[in-house]
């Protein structure tokens, strides 16, 4: 048995480290993977951010050429976007939702690691675009008769890395869904389910409708682009706008696919940290299932003025304005779960406390916007750079940071220092509002969004340069957490299975960092906050449903990073097959190479393998 | 390496139970497999006998949802239990579908 040998882990040289890395199925690692993915790409966004805070510095910058800034928004957006909130949204998910649940892995293990390799080959792909070309600069929304007159390969880097990311996105979508649905311990029913559980079911449920426009979007846009099609191309018959529409029809359930899951885990460490059960859980979940829903039918209000007709923008803001009930009933119920509480001021329950307000004043620009008057003064102006960065910074961003603190000595078994985290809590959320509250007055005195520089004497020089140094506060705070990372790592003190002491769901009932195998027996759920109820009726861990009994995991796999490396080769083959004779015969070799893979993985039978009663009775023991 | 196997006889009721319910099951799909077939006939009739295609389109279309309905209840078993967030998925993608297309066809293609 060297699998189970090598998984319980004796010192290993580098080069075995690095192949268990590669090959990993284990959904604890692959989350490991995400966040160190998900984090490297946010460093990257936030470098981007900063370089265009320091143009927007002072009046008549020319810091960087107009050109290279939009080179530089759209990068900003794309990335942030797709390839650091979603990834490191999946990272939690991966990581705990298994946990939560009482499972032993995700339902396709193989599925998962080729999800991350996707994500991972996208971004790098879209990325290498800054070295090879020229980097894309039609927006994050890559509106199409700009992204189509677009020169070079910029926009073709967009469209061929956002349509390999998005594949493992939706992979990542539906092994949750099924996770979800087929692997629940005995006894955890719907409604027993944690509410980061429940997000995580409603937002992945979002993946699976949102997820293919975007990719019938992208292969028209590629077409059009790459191999001579019109579909965007009014003077062939085609139809600009209607880019637009599919790009909004995934956009708008993206929003909410990012926000959903922050949602759950600002409602776990509210009922945490205020050592009380949820406010109204039931009212939670309806409300979660209700954006979900309303969240597809209001993807027009990004159009008010592209001229639908007065019917169109009507239907459109009343369905936008029903969405601020459900989340309204949301914020109700948190404000409700720490009422009369007993507050313990932890770093993530900080950062809980943050997210309220400043999420509330993003919803409430939300439906400013969504009333279509209104949204014609306001669109393209920085109001709405104001307005989403309330809403992803002041809510994404924030679950980010506060689930990192959270989670981290479940996922790695160390405890980030307090003392750091909330130097970083402070130094963000100070520089948050810092940055974007006074952006709303720069859009209602008319500065444009994604334009390069602006005139003096306009009265915008003093709220711009605030804005920067606020910016410079959130770097700030994100070095401390780097600081905080590597000394927790380099101290190494160990916690044990509960450390913030009042853990309410399963994840805090087993060691931490779980074992390989997470629960040696298939743990019984005998209600909402399974763990609580334990520790209430004196337990010290939890009821187990089963005997020990032999338990089947499967193996590592290195073919889904070369899967994900055939249609990463061929991507470069499409996009130089235009200006270069060398460009098919690579489009060909790769999509044959990773057909060879999937090949090589129907033909081998890969039965896994089972960790014996004595070996987990012996890890068991090891562990006291 | 020995895992545990566990091995579950049926009883004879258990076992007589389950052969009703197949043989039930067995003829409830011959009647609708007939019963698409003779919709099938019905769509090939309406358009080979030449009426208005404002008669014909909708009666093919409308046979065409009526069989993708049997075919889910009753070829894929969404009639029996357990199906329920089957189906609240399916009708809430269809509902999503319906609206997009609405749109689309009043404010783009109009
Ligand atoms: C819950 C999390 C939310 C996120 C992550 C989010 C994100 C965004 C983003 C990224 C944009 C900019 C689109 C662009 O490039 O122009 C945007 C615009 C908009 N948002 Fe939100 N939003 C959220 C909530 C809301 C809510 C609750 C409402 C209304 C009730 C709303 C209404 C709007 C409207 C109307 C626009 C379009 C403004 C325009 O471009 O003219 N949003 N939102
Ligand atoms: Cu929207």
């Amino acid at each position: 048995m060297t699998t189970v040998a090598n998984s319980v882990g004796q010192k290993k040289g580098f080069g075995a480290t690095l192949w268990d890395w590669l090959t990993t199925v284990d959904h604890k690692k692959i989350g490991i993977l995400y966040l160190i993915g998900g984090g490297f790409f946010f460093v990257l966004g936030g470098i981007e951010a900063m370089l265009i805070r320091l143009q927007l510095l002072v009046p008549n910058n020319d810091f960087v050429s107009a050109g290279f800034y939009n080179e530089l928004i759209t990068m900003h957006g794309t990335t942030m976007i797709f390839l650091a909130a979603m990834p490191l949204l999946f990272g939690f998910m991966n990581a705990i939702v298994p946990l939560q649940i009482g499972a032993r892995d995700v339902a396709f293990p193989f599925i998962n690691s080729l999800g991350f390799w996707m994500f991972f080959f996208g971004g790098l792909f879209l990325n290498l675009s800054w070295f090879l070309d020229a980097a894309p600069d039609a927006g994050w929304t890559s509106y199409a008769s700009l992204s189509i007159a677009s020169t070079g390969h910029g926009i073709d880097f967009y469209a061929i890395g956002l349509q390999i990311a998005g594949a493992g996105t939706l992979m990542a979508g539906i092994n949750f869904l099924v996770t979800i649905i087929n692997m629940r311990a005995p006894g955890m029913t719907y409604m027993r389910m944690p509410l980061f559980t429940w997000t995580t079911f409603v937002a992945s449920a979002l993946i699976l409708f949102a997820f293919p426009p975007l990719t019938i979007g992208i292969f028209f846009l590629t077409f059009d682009r790459m191999f001579g099609g019109n579909f965007f191309d009014h003077t062939m018959g085609g139809n600009t706008i209607i880019w637009e529409h599919i790009f909004w029809i995934f956009g708008h359930p993206e929003v909410y696919i990012l926000i959903l899951p922050a949602f759950g885990i600002f409602s776990e460490i509210f009922s945490v940290f205020a050592r009380k059960r949820l406010f109204g859980y039931s009212a939670m979940v309806f409300a979660t299932v209700l954006i979900g829903f309303l969240g597809f039918m209001v993807w027009a209000h990004h159009m008010f003025t592209v001229g639908l007709g007065p019917t169109a923008n009507a239907i459109f803001a009343v369905a936008t304005m029903a969405i601020a009930v459900p989340t309204g009933v949301k914020i109700f119920n948190w404000l409700l779960t720490i009422w009369g509480g007993n507050i313990t001021m932890t770093t993530p329950m900080l950062y809980a406390l943050g997210f309220i307000p400043s999420f509330v004043m993003g919803g409430v620009t939300g439906v400013q916007q969504g009333a279509a008057p209104l949204d014609y003064q306001l669109h393209d102006s920085y109001f709405i750079v104001a307005h989403f960065h309330y809403v992803i910074v002041g809510g994404v961003v924030l679950a980010i940071l506060a689930a990192t603190h959270y989670w981290w000595p479940k996922m790695f078994g160390t405890m980030l220092s307090e003392k750091l985290g909330k130097i970083t809590f402070w130094f963000f959320f100070i520089g948050f509002h810092m940055t974007f509250f006074l952006q709303h007055f720069l859009g209602l005195m008319g500065m444009p969004r994604r334009v390069w520089t602006y005139m003096d004497g306009q009265g915008w020089n003093l709220f711009n340069l605030i804005s920067t140094i606020g910016a410079v506060l959130m770097a700030i705070g994100t070095i401390v957490l780097l600081i905080n990372i590597i000394v927790t790592t380099a101290k190494n003190v160990r916690v044990g299975n509960d450390p913030w002491e009042d853990g309410r769901t399963l994840e805090w009932a087993i060691p931490s960092p779980p074992p390989f195998y997470n629960f040696a027996q298939t743990p019984l759920v005998r209600g909402l906050d399974t763990y609580w109820i334990e520790k209430q009726e004196g337990h010290n861990g939890y009821t187990a449903a089963e005997p020990v009994t032999d338990i089947h995991m499967p193996n590592g796999s290195i073919i889904p990073f070369f899967m994900t490396l055939g249609i990463f080769i061929a991507g470069f083959g499409a996009m130089y097959r235009v200006d270069h004779s060398w460009g098919l015969p690579v489009l060909v070799f790769g999509l044959a190479f990773t057909f060879l893979t999937m090949a090589i993985r129907s033909v081998k039978d890969d039965l896994g393998f089972y960790v014996t009663k004595d070996q987990i009775r012996r890890m068991e023991r090891g562990r006291d | 390496m020995a895992h545990d196997i566990e091995i579950v006889e049926k009883t004879p009721a258990e076992y007589d139970y389950k052969k009703r319910r197949s043989d039930r099951l067995m003829r409830s799909q011959l009647m609708m497999f007939a019963l698409m077939i003779f919709m099938t006939l019905i769509s090939f009739a309406a358009v080979q006998a030449g009426f208005s295609a404002y008669f014909v389109v909708p009666v093919v279309l409308l046979l065409a949802a009526v069989q993708v309905g049997l075919q889910l209840y009753y070829f894929m078993h969404m009639s029996e239990k357990g199906h329920g967030l089957v189906a609240f998925f399916m009708y809430g993608g269809v509902l999503v579908a319906f609206l997009t297309v609405l749109t689309f066809v009043t404010i783009i293609w109009w």
